[in-house]
């Protein structure tokens, strides 16, 4: 197993600051936006956006969710592995709202997919777009594109990309690991 | 660890402690999703689920089917009244008629104790005990557990008294088992008609007096007298029993402390408890309704994803 780092601390703070920026230039003051963290990695990153729109750029009350996907997914029953779920906390209707999906690393697409259908269950958003930090480019299954991408990584499939952040492993770096 | 360790859920005393946590945490995820505007999710799209009932019920027939359609599983529905059982069909055959018509699972509740087992050995499906005679109600004893730790936080260490007809009660020893699993103290109190001879044996304390076990507890459980499954007196009168075992708001009131009050339905008002107890804020009946939805469908989720395909 060998790894190497993709995106170190600094270029993580420069990527998460130009993405605040191009949701800004979008959402302005964020009034009928939400952002939605796809659980379980994904919350890590749109808790980072939300922080850095009111401390940089002075927009408070982001409105911010975590949607968990699992019994959405269209691989039940088709893994090895129970798929194990997260917490879902929306505490507001995505009724006619702007929705930002959040997510640290967009493959194949599949989550996004089920993320589609789960956030229906709060409402018909007005329009639904994408940001992740990594966008592994020739990997999709599905039509799924992001409108905000942090950077482009070539991975070829045995390889694994992996973000890591302060709060959870007490770094900020981006890995690409070879299995 | 996030998968049962067993295929079927035919009784608490199969279970061990880290399933009953595993289903308490599947249950939290779906209690939020039974709060949602959209109260559905897509997970057992492929799976067919048929709910067989040969003995009545209300509330656990209706709790079942509405867990298994907000997993979008395909539900059918039998009841012995309607079906060839009268005409002399056995158990095994009944059941292997409607699994060739490739269901997946079967909820069965069935008047003799064991029921549940013994299909299990015989047939290729997912069994779910819904009740067996005077055996186990495992997914009532799971949400009673279930709600006792949502009103109180935890349920070790809890000191929980079982009021009533232990002697032909399901829910008794279903709930007995799981909350001697999850670490409380248990009591039954009851007429000792109907407290089994043996029921000791199984680690519970026998309290005939209901004002010292009802100063004893946190959380009372109030059993219904269960008339139909009586036929000899067990005790003198409905009357007789409502003034030594039956639960008032003045005899409430008289503890010096507030205790969780707990009934599995259906209620006979004015004989176990009295209406204002059952109205109370003290009762968490219609929470432990509510918490069976999500049980159900915590039990059948986790049990649907160990069928292979």
């Amino acid at each position: 197993m060998s790894q190497k780092v993709l995106l170190s601390e600094k270029e993580i703070n420069i990527i998460l600051h130009r993405l605040a920026c191009q949701l800004i230039e979008n959402h302005l003051d964020f009034k009928n936006t939400v952002l939605i963290g796809i659980q379980p990695r994904g919350v890590f990153l749109a808790e980072r956006l939300k922080k850095l729109l009111l401390e940089e750029y002075a927009i408070p009350d982001v409105k911010l969710g975590y949607l968990d996907i699992t019994f959405y997914r269209d691989d039940f029953r088709r893994g090895d592995k129970p798929l194990e779920a997260n917490k879902t906390k929306i505490d507001f209707l995505v009724e006619d709202k702007k929705v930002v999906f959040v997510d640290d690393v967009l493959y194949t697409g599949r989550s996004i997919r089920a993320a589609l259908t789960a956030i229906q269950s709060f409402g018909r958003p007005f329009e639904i777009e994408l940001l992740t930090l990594i966008d592994r480019r020739f990997s999709r299954h599905l039509p799924i594109q992001p409108d905000y991408r942090g950077r482009q990584v070539d991975a070829i499939n045995q390889e694994k990309v992996k973000v890591m952040w302060k709060e959870q492993e007490g770094e900020d770096k981006v890995y690409l690991i070879n299995k | 660890m996030s998968e049962l360790s067993v295929n079927h859920l035919l009784g608490i005393k199969y279970l061990n402690e880290a399933d009953i946590q595993l289903i308490f945490e599947t249950a939290d995820h779906f209690k939020e999703v039974i709060n949602r505007p959209i109260k559905k999710v897509p997970s057992l799209r492929d799976i067919t689920i048929a709910n067989l009932f040969f003995e009545n019920s209300t509330r656990t027939k209706l709790s079942f089917e509405l867990a298994e359609k907000r997993l979008s599983a395909d539900v059918i529905n039998f009841s012995a009244a309607q079906s060839s059982v009268k005409k002399g069909e056995t158990l095994i055959d009944t059941v292997n008629n409607i699994l060739s018509m490739k269901v997946d699972m079967v909820v069965m509740r069935h008047p003799n104790p064991g029921a549940g087992v013994f299909l299990s050995k015989n047939v290729k499906a997912s069994i779910v005990n819904a009740g067996d005679g005077a055996h186990e109600h495992p997914t009532q004893a799971l949400l009673d557990s279930y709600s006792i730790r949502e009103k109180l936080g935890d349920v070790a260490g809890k000191n929980v008294v079982i009021v009533g007809d232990i002697l032909h009660s399901r829910v008794a020893l279903s709930n007995i088992f799981a909350l001697k699993l999850q670490g409380a103290n248990v009591k039954v109190c009851g007429p000792k008609t109907l407290l089994p001879k043996f029921i000791t044996s199984l680690g519970v304390e026998v309290e005939t007096n209901l004002r010292k076990a009802l100063e004893w507890c946190d959380v009372a459980n109030m059993l219904r007298v269960q008339n139909e499954r009586m036929n000899i007196s067990y005790f003198p009168s409905t009357r007789e029993y409502t003034q030594q075992f039956g639960v008032n708001k003045a005899l409430l009131d008289s503890l010096d402390k507030e205790i969780v009050i707990m009934h599995p339905g259906p209620i006979n008002r004015g004989v176990e408890i009295t209406s204002d107890v059952a109205d109370s804020k003290q009762a968490i009946i219609l929470n432990q309704v509510e918490n069976g939805v999500a049980i159900r469908m915590a039990v059948i989720y986790l049990l649907a994803s160990k069928i292979k395909q």
